[in-house]
């Protein structure tokens, strides 16, 4: 009926309110499950590497033992700890979103990203120092193979490679690829999830965003938060496993 | 709240990696702390707990699909050596 057509337009209709949705809520709604449905396909992506860990460290217990000793578990920690308060002022710019306070989202915006690039940081000072000991697997860098010293026993240099029983040398090149490979990986996500916070950053410079309106910072967290919960899984597997059995040879 | 749970998890895990628990509780131990604090950060940071029946359906779903990969790859290692080709 016409009436009732007339009657859905009555009252002025938010400008960021695309006319394919009834209104605001429903919008914010289709948006958010459209991010979870993403966020799926993205568990499933490091599933299959998460996977690939799994099957390879039952396969290759000492390897994956020696090969993780080598980790820096001081690094790993600082960034998990880095992730989690990113995590945390990622949830102040939504919540602050949605109450309205522009200043807090945006100084709250700017932390996550001032964290998730010391993040990368760190991450970049342990490549490198993987890069030093000659643990980049393969031929990945051709001019620097994998070729770690192997340490002999007694030795302590934390550069060389210390093999348990039971574990070669080609085996622990596998847990590196596998490392570069679920970190690299991580690392690309923090990437693209600092160009993302740099555009929302951007939206609420402008003052886009309001407590009627604030879907696009709610769906940025959500990534934010799924790339630091593989982090929460990555760290304890590749970074913490070694600690035990060192002894056990 | 939630983050000083989160904080005090990853010390926590960390703690407990040098620690030596019997068999596999390592691996259980170091897991088990992983999925209680994804679990915050799922339920307060992404609001899931807030969040209406649709989002539980697809997070779900998530997990079950995960679970069967995992399950059927898993099998088949830890199978194939049970018969031994004569």
């Amino acid at each position: 009926m016409p009436e009732g057509l007339a009657a859905t337009h009555d009252h002025p209709s938010h400008p960021a309110l695309q006319h394919h949705f009834e209104n605001m809520e429903q919008q914010r709604e289709a948006g958010t499950l459209g991010m979870w449905v993403f966020l799926v396909t993205e568990i499933m992506f490091f599933g299959g590497m998460f996977l690939a860990y799994t099957l390879y460290r039952f396969e290759y217990p000492a390897a994956f033992v020696s090969a993780s000793n080598h980790l820096d578990i001081k690094l790993g920690a600082i960034n998990t700890a880095v992730l989690i308060v990113s995590s945390f002022t990622m949830a102040t710019a939504v919540y602050s979103t949605q109450v309205g306070r522009q200043r807090t989202t945006i100084i709250c915006l700017i932390l996550t990203m001032i964290l998730g690039a010391t993040f990368l940081g760190i991450k970049g000072i342990e490549y490198h120092d993987k890069y030093n000991d000659h643990l980049i697997p393969g031929q990945l860098i051709p001019s620097r193979p994998f070729a770690p010293e192997v340490a002999k026993p007694g030795d302590t240099d934390p550069h060389k490679l210390h093999l348990i029983e039971g574990a070669t040398v080609q085996n622990v090149q596998l847990f590196y690829w596998i490392y570069f490979a679920m970190t690299g990986m991580h690392a690309l996500h923090m990437i693209i999830g600092l160009g993302i916070m740099t555009v929302i950053l951007i939206m609420a410079w402008r003052g886009k965003f309001s407590p009627e309106y604030h879907a696009p910072v709610e769906i940025s967290g959500l990534y934010w938060h799924f790339v630091d919960i593989i982090w929460i899984f990555l760290f304890p597997l590749l970074y913490l496993l070694g600690r035990h059995l060192e002894g056990h040879g | 709240m939630i983050f000083l749970a989160l904080m005090a998890g990853t010390g926590l895990t960390v703690v407990a990696a040098f620690y030596d628990f019997p068999g596999p509780l390592n691996a259980v131990v170091a897991l088990t702390i992983a999925v209680i604090k994804a679990t915050l950060v799922v339920l307060y940071f992404m609001h899931v707990r807030y969040s209406g029946r649709l989002i539980w359906l697809v997070i779900g779903s998530a997990i079950f699909w995960l679970a069967i990969m995992f399950a059927l790859t898993i099998s088949d290692y830890w199978t194939r050596t049970w018969f031994v080709p004569m």
